[in-house]
């Protein structure tokens, strides 16, 4: 009988809804095709919302002086794989990649696994003040961030943490969204009775969580796994507090210290910020998808 | 994690079925005792095991949110350099009688709003009515959601650096159309309300696209039968958006108001980045500081501590009185329907 606990029948993890929702959402719009001028919207937007990242890399293959000329350049000059080199140099560019990715890493794998076990409880588990806690979680989402910094800035001063990467690792492992997110998730995809059937087989909580959950979350897990991922990546505000340019930067404190030296070359900040864009860019654009699915998913019972 | 309970595992071999039902008269009194304990472990895991699920999120919660909270609330009725920030000598109410007086702190709290308006109102709109295509039935949808998403995977620092050269004064690109259609050049660094719209524009262009696909899952799950029987009613597309589509969409327009009202509070990357004297200042004139940029050059740039945390609570106090009002005029709307 443990085998039934250990691997739970193919069947019984169920299909995430997002799926499952597809057939049932023959809505008015969805029926209508639209027409030229919402395609011709969808365009232009689409040309504002890529514009800027295109001319980054063409403003990064020019030099200097020629963007400081008018009218500024339209097409690629045929600099920007030396700029690349020189920023990726001049920016630390090199460690601050390695960082960021420590930094990011250890903070969604953190926080999908505490956020699936914590939402998990919410969502499926009876106990004594779940609702007023819940409440708590949504809560202090909307604490803004600028309340903790200062004593969280002394702490690091008083550990001598300043430029040390675990100074940006510790505050970077909460998220209420995260725990609001596989809440929402796995009450409907995790079904009362595959958690009853493990009890019944004398499944501890913890082989509940092993066993049933985790397989049962795997798609929203990796959904806000990404979405961590990405937030934490451009983080921007306690990583510019307590890391420098030159001490262990993050790839946001290295491109920012581009931009605030004295004699800016403006086509190397723009060689920076397009080297520090790039990996999120090739990330969204192989799993855009399941990141799309993902954000929807989170909004339609926020 | 203190309480494991993995120790509570199933009886296995010894054939005990599940602990909780033991069946009368099953076995010798030997396996009865020690189902028995079982059962008793049984009881404490499912009792407790939620409240271990949910600590680490309050403990780290405790650590780095609530704890500096309130840290920064006594830090507030302190004098703090930044040079030596262990040093702390009290001074009451002191960094708050200052803050009422000082005119700096108003004018950010007042760019705060201004900046906060005219970045979050035609954002929303416009994701409404880019979700409102999404919805037909589209060529390429996932490419166009998918691309919508850009702008959010470029980071604050990368997108505001950009729009700096793309607002540039003289050689910029938007000045360059602006003249070629005829329209005197805009220094968007200088002019008040100009560089309010280019920092707006910053907020604008990285969060339109995922604001839009927020509304878009929202309009997927409206019923379908919701529009049939308005059109039954003789309903025109106008008008099922306006009286199905958008009534519907009234929590999720909500929530949208609320993250984008705590985002604008917030906003702090933007502004640094995009002055051009390379000062915490906002811009010459402060023009374009917002109050956490105003708090950064308090607390970093003439180093008192102290008084950042009274900036930092009175942003707090702030952002609950706009969020008193956010609920007071929804409720207003609502009953008025």
């Amino acid at each position: 009988m443990t085998t039934t606990v250990t691997k739970p029948p193919a069947d019984a993890v169920p299909a995430p809804p997002k799926r499952s929702r597809r057939p049932k959402s023959a809505r008015a719009g969805g029926q209508l095709h639209a027409g030229p001028i919402g395609y011709a919207i969808l365009a232009l937007f689409t040309i504002g919302s890529l514009f800027p990242l295109v001319w980054t890399a063409i403003a990064a293959s020019r030099d200097n002086n020629r963007l400081a000329q008018s009218p500024p350049p339209f097409w690629f000059g045929s600099g920007l794989f030396d700029k690349l080199e020189v920023a990726w140099k001049d920016a630390n560019l090199g460690e601050a990649f390695l960082n960021t990715t420590i930094v990011a890493g250890i903070s969604a794998v953190t926080i999908v696994v505490l956020s699936t076990i914590a939402g998990f409880a919410f969502a499926k588990l009876r106990f004594k003040g779940r609702n007023a806690l819940m409440l708590i979680v949504i809560g202090t989402m909307m604490v803004p961030p600028q309340l903790s910094v200062i004593p969280m800035y002394m702490m690091v001063a008083k550990l001598d943490w300043t430029d040390q990467l675990q100074a940006v690792i510790f505050p970077s492992l909460v998220s209420a969204f995260g725990v609001f997110f596989m809440r929402q998730y796995l009450v409907q995809a995790l079904p009362d009775e595959i958690i009853e059937a493990a009890r019944v087989d004398g499944a501890s909580s913890w082989r509940v969580v092993w066993h049933v959950v985790f397989p049962a979350a795997r798609p929203a897990m990796a959904v806000l796994g990404m979405l961590t991922f990405v937030q934490t990546w451009n983080d921007f505000l306690w990583p510019f507090l307590v890391l420098t340019q030159m001490g262990n930067p993050t790839v946001q404190v290295a491109i920012a210290g581009l931009g605030r030296g004295y004699t800016p070359d403006q086509s190397l900040i723009m060689a920076g910020a397009l080297l520090g864009t790039l990996p999120l860019l090739l990330v969204f654009a192989v799993f855009g998808k399941q990141i799309v699915g993902g954000i929807m998913q989170g909004a339609v019972k926020g | 994690m203190a309480t494991r309970h993995d120790t509570a595992a199933p009886p296995g071999k010894e054939g005990g079925a599940a602990p909780a039902r033991a069946l009368p008269g099953a076995g010798p009194a030997d396996s009865a005792k020690k189902r028995a304990r079982l059962s008793r472990r049984w009881q404490r895991d499912v009792r407790w095991s939620p409240y271990a699920f949910v600590s680490p999120f309050f403990l780290l919660f405790i650590a780095f949110g609530l704890f500096p909270l309130l840290y920064t609330g006594w830090a507030s009725l302190h004098q703090v350099e930044l040079t030596a920030p262990t040093d702390m000598s009290w001074v009451g109410l002191r960094n708050y009688t200052r803050i009422f007086d000082d005119s700096f702190f108003w004018n950010a709290a007042k760019n705060t709003l201004t900046i906060g308006i005219i970045a979050t109102v035609p954002q929303l709109l416009m994701a409404m009515g880019i979700a409102h295509i999404l919805n037909y039935k589209l060529r390429a949808s996932i490419f166009f959601r998918v691309v919508m998403l850009a702008p959010y995977a470029t980071s604050i620092a990368a997108a505001s650096l950009v729009f700096v050269l793309l607002f540039g004064r003289d050689y910029g690109m938007i000045n360059w159309v602006l003249h070629e259609v005829g329209i005197d050049p805009v220094d968007w660094q200088n002019d008040k309300w100009w560089s309010q719209l280019a920092v707006s524009t910053i907020i604008i262009w990285r969060w339109t696209g995922y604001n839009a696909l927020i509304y878009l899952a929202a309009m997927q799950a409206i019923p379908h039968d919701l529009y049939e029987s308005a059109a039954l009613d003789g309903a025109s597309r106008w008008q099922q958006f306006f009286h199905v589509t958008l009534p519907s969409l009234r929590p999720t327009i909500l929530f949208t108001c609320v993250v984008s009202t705590i985002g604008a509070s917030q906003v702090f990357g933007e502004p640094l980045l995009f002055d051009a004297t390379k000062s915490a200042s906002g811009g010459a004139e402060h023009q374009f500081q917002t109050l956490g940029l105003y708090l950064y050059e308090q607390g970093w740039v003439n180093q008192h501590l102290g008084r950042a945390s009274a900036i930092a609570w009175m942003m707090f106090l702030l952002l609950i009185v706009v969020g008193i009002v956010n609920y007071v005029i929804s409720r207003r709307l609502r009953a008025s329907h």
